[in-house]
Order: structure tokens, then sequence, then C-alpha cells
């Protein structure tokens, strides 16, 4: 087995048992980037030279005795995370110049622990989209079928992992943006509960959904990322001043009796039905392990992507609306196509005479469809759905109709309007193509959908397959 | 269900509040992309909301303070360092009054 394909928790003993340096095994990341990044285009930039310098770092660190929580780790961040002295794009070209002057916290917390950032991966411009394809530095291809996408918006994180490129990666997640790219490249990903992980210094995309989280290998290394990047911070006011559990320690809890819902809206005529048979063996693991599983309905998920497509691109507009070229970046028309129809939808929606019939309808079902995942969270403990309804589609399938490429969304966009948490786990493979489960919690409850996810993973076992590049 | 109609004049007009250009080709293809979106989302006005309150703020956090106190922020340079065109530690751009007048 080679170093880069090591989980966090591997990575760390072998660093501890001085069986390999920081050094060796950021540099068996860069060789093995330098080896798949022509096939899969994963990074926007890549830092073999400060990666280096950090790892250097690291490795004198922990001769001096540091015990940092991921110190020597190699982990690669979305372009849209401002990284100081690294270009910082979001995918799109109107940023391709801009050299970031500060660190997001997340970026901040994860230097901090010692991990070594090994690189900027590639996402759809602006983190608008499912598949990838929208960024303006060409897109991403799958690992484990070139001929189809990795899922979006953070195409290359999910790709990166999924390619042992990097130990982890970080991904911001707006309506499905770290989920559904994961369970398209068979990887774990991570949406907090909105407001758990600080979005400072990460470009914006819809304010009230946007969600900071990370892909990793396994559950276990998504707990210790999250140990890390959440909590309280003075610099994004969305962040509540609550305790922030360990979410590594409780992760082996037992999940007997534990009560797992199941969506009635989720499992419908258009879900590919091997997606289906992968979830109900899941499931039934699960059940083994002494879970109680039943049906139950959130009556108003039919209304949620059409309430996701009027916010969302509302507060893109807003948002968006910054880029003027002059304190940074370049002028407005080097805009793209998605940007400017989600820019001009959301300028429509939120125009004099439609702003009530739009918006504030549309916050108005959110409140309903929020109130779904309440009742249903006094019947059950968590909610198990599957992340998207079919497989990675192929390239350009969807690129001509905006509409289809939306209802990429259906499953995955709830969880934000909710401002849930949830965890999208790979449950087996179809066709040689990954499949993704996602398992949602009540606000704040990681803890239990992290205990779940490794219930799971342990359960089904996946023989750690990797893609074949 | 009405159908949407986006004239070609509205969408001008839309790109033009959203400081956005379009050419000719742009403006077909948003009038019936956008069109068909607003479509989509028609089937909200299906829903009764009349005793619903809206979601802004989803956990719920009202009024986050800090103390009044200066805190550490980016030097004059920094700030700058990203500015298409500086002068005199200040940005600078072309005049807005002219641009509207």
């Amino acid at each position: 087995m080679e170093l880069n394909e090591l989980t966090i928790t591997q990575a760390l003993k072998g660093l501890k048992e001085k069986k390999f340096s920081a050094v060796e095994l950021a540099r068996t990341c860069l060789a093995r980037i330098k080896k798949v990044e022509p096939k899969i285009n994963a990074f926007i930039t890549v830092c073999e030279k400060k990666a280096l310098n950090q790892a250097q770092k690291a490795d004198k660190a922990r001769q001096q005795g540091s015990q940092s929580p991921l110190l020597g780790i190699p982990i690669a961040v979305k372009d849209i995370f401002s990284t100081s002295g690294i270009k910082t794009t979001a995918g799109s070209k109107v940023l391709a110049n801009y050299l970031p002057v500060y660190d997001a916290t997340t970026v901040k917390k994860l230097k901090e622990a010692g991990a070594v950032i090994i690189g900027k991966t590639n996402l759809d411009a602006w983190a608008h989209g499912s598949s990838g394809e929208n960024s303006d530095f060409g897109l991403t291809k799958n690992p484990w079928d070139l001929s189809r996408v990795p899922g979006g918006s953070s195409s290359g994180s999910a790709a990166a992992v999924a390619a042992d490129m990097c130990l982890a990666a970080t991904g911001t997640d707006t309506g499905g943006s770290i989920r559904l790219p994961a369970a398209f490249c068979g990887v774990v990903g991570l949406k907090p509960t909105y407001g758990r992980v600080s979005r400072y210094g990460v470009v914006a995309m819809a304010s009230s959904l946007d969600a900071v989280g990370h892909l990793a290998k396994n559950v276990t290394d998504a707990a210790i990322i999250l140990n890390i990047t959440a909590g309280k911070d003075l610099l994004d006011a969305t962040t509540p001043p609550r305790a922030v559990p360990d979410y590594s320690q409780n992760i082996n809890q037992p999940i007997r009796d534990l009560k797992i819902g199941l969506p009635k809206e989720y499992f419908i005529k258009g879900l590919n039905s091997k997606i289906k048979q992968s979830l109900v063996v899941a499931l039934a693991k699960m059940e083994k392990l002494g879970a109680k599983i039943s049906e139950i309905s959130l009556p108003h998920t039919k209304y949620a992507l059409a309430v996701y497509y009027i916010i969302q691109p509302s507060e893109v507009s807003s948002n968006l609306g910054r880029y003027d070229g002059i304190r940074y970046g370049f002028p407005r028309n080097k805009f793209t196509d998605e940007a400017k129809r989600r820019i001009m939808l959301g300028t429509y929606t939120l125009s004099a005479g439609y702003y009530e019939a739009y918006y504030l309808q549309a916050m108005k079902v959110r409140t309903l469809i929020k109130k779904d995942f309440e009742d249903a969270f006094k019947k059950v403990d968590l909610i198990i759905t599957p992340v998207s309804p079919d497989l990675p589609f192929k390239l350009g399938e969807k690129v001509d109709n905006p509409l289809k490429m939306y209802l990429s969304d259906i499953f995955t966009s709830t969880a934000n309007l909710a401002g849930v948490p949830a965890l999208s786990l790979p449950v087996g493979l179809v066709d040689n193509l990954p499949v993704g489960m996602q398992i949602i919690g009540p606000q704040f409850a990681e803890s239990l959908i992290l205990q779940a996810g490794f219930a799971c993973e342990k359960a089904i076992n996946l023989c750690q397959e990797k893609p074949k590049l | 269900m009405k159908k949407t109609k986006l004239t070609p004049q509205k969408v001008r007009h839309i790109a033009k509040l959203a400081g956005l250009t379009l050419s000719p080709s742009e403006v077909k293809k948003s009038q019936k992309q956008l069109s068909g979106i607003l479509d989509y989302v028609e089937i909200l006005q299906r829903v009764d909301t009349k005793k619903v309150e809206p979601t802004s703020q989803v956990t719920g956090l009202k009024n986050v303070l800090r103390k009044d106190k200066a805190e550490k922020c980016l030097t004059q340079k920094e700030t700058l360092a990203n500015a298409s065109e500086a002068k005199s530690g200040f940005f600078k751009t072309k005049s807005v009054k002219e641009k509207w007048s």
C-alpha cells in the first residue's frame, strides 16, 4: 500500500511510529498528482513547494514533541476557500488573478492543526453546478470512469480523495455540493449543520444555505476533521456559541435501538432500482445491528427543489453583486453561463413586484420543509435516503439543459433548507460506479450521524475498493 | 399552470440591473431557459402559506453582537494588494457621476 492511499488515522499512526516522514507522505501525494492529474484535472493549483515546506516544518515540530491533531497530513482545499498567498479562483475567470492576503478560518484552523495544504481543487465556477462541468478551468473527470462526471460542485475535492491524491479535502455545500460528488466518487462527504463550521473567507454563494464541510476516505477521518473545523468564530455571525463535542470519542457507540426513518417521498419511481437495492442491503445490515427502521413522510418534499431554486439564485445574485473588478478580480464580463443564469434569475425574483411572489413565498415554504424535519425527528433519530436518484452521469449529458441538471440536487437540497447535518456514505458499487447513502440528523446532531455512518461503514466493509487508474 | 414568457426586452432589463452584458444569442437562450425555470418554480404558488412565517435564519440565532472594540484588520497595503488600480493609498475607479449622467 502506498502512503498516499492511507487514511488520516493510518497516516498519523505511521508518522507517530516514525515509519515514514511527513515529507515522504507529501512527496508520495505529489507524485500521485503528477501521475493521474492529466487524466482527472482535480486541481486548479498544486502547491508543491509550499507543501514540502509545510511538511518539513511538521517533521521538525514532531521531533520537538508536537502532538497537533493533523500534523503532516496532506489535505486539499476547494479553490473557494481563501488561502493567503495561494491563488483562489472559485473556479471562475473573474478571480483568475486573485491572491488572498488572509486565510479562511477553516484553512487557518487546519494549518494550525498541522495539516499540509497540498493544493487547491477544481469546482464548478462559484460552486454553481452538480457535475463539475461549469468550471472555467476545465472539467474534472470521475476517477471511476473517465467518461463520467465526478459530481459537483466540490468536483476536484471528491476526485482527489477518491484517486488518493490527498488524504482528505475541504468542500462547501449549498444544495448538495459535498454530498453529491462524495456519492459519485465513492468517498465520505459531510455537510454539517448550518453555522457549525465558520464560513469566513469562503467565497459566498447563498448565505442562508452555505455550509462548510469536507470529504474523507472514511467516517473516522470525517470526525477527526470536524473536531478541528467546528466551533464559534467571531468572524462568522452564523456560528453559535455552542460547545463542540469530541466527534471521534463516541463514534463506535453501538446503534442498537436507533430509530431510522425512510421518507417515502425519497424512494420514488424515478430512483434507479440498483441504487435502491444497494441501500436496502446497507439498511438490512444496520437492522441486524439493532437499528429500528420505519417508513416516515416529509410531506413538503415535492416543493423543496423549487424553493431551493428561488432562494439560492436570489442570494447568489446578491453575493455576486460585489464583483466589480475594482478591489480585486476582473470585471463582470468574465462571468460565464451558469453564473449569469443564476444572477439573472435571482435579480428577477428579488426585483420590485416579484419579491413577494417568489423569494418571500419560497422562504415561507422553507419553514414548512424545516417543520417536516422537526416533526419527523420527534418520531425517529435519523433519516436515511439516497444521495442521488441516479448513478454518475456521462460528461456532457446535461450541460445544455439547466433544469435537468438542477434535478440532480433533488435529494440533497432539503438538508440545506432545513439547516440539518447530512453525511454521504459510500454503500456499494453498481456497474462499477459508486453509490452513496445519505444519513440526515437533527440540527447539531453530527455525533449521531457519524456514529450511524461508522457502524454502517464497518458492517458493509467495502474492502477498500479503489478506482483503477 | 400559466406559462412564463420573458420578452427579449425583459431579459435585457434584468441583465442591465445585474450589471451583465448579453449577446443577442444569449438573450434568446436566456429567454427560454429562465422562463423554463420560472415555470418549474410556479408549483410554489399552490402552497397555502397565509399562516406561515418565513425562515431566513435556519438555526434561530438572533442579533449576534460583539464588543464594540476595534479588532486587528488588514493593512492598507494588504487591502490594495489586489486592486486593478490604486493611487495614493486608495482604489482608483471611474467616476460614478460620469457613468450615470
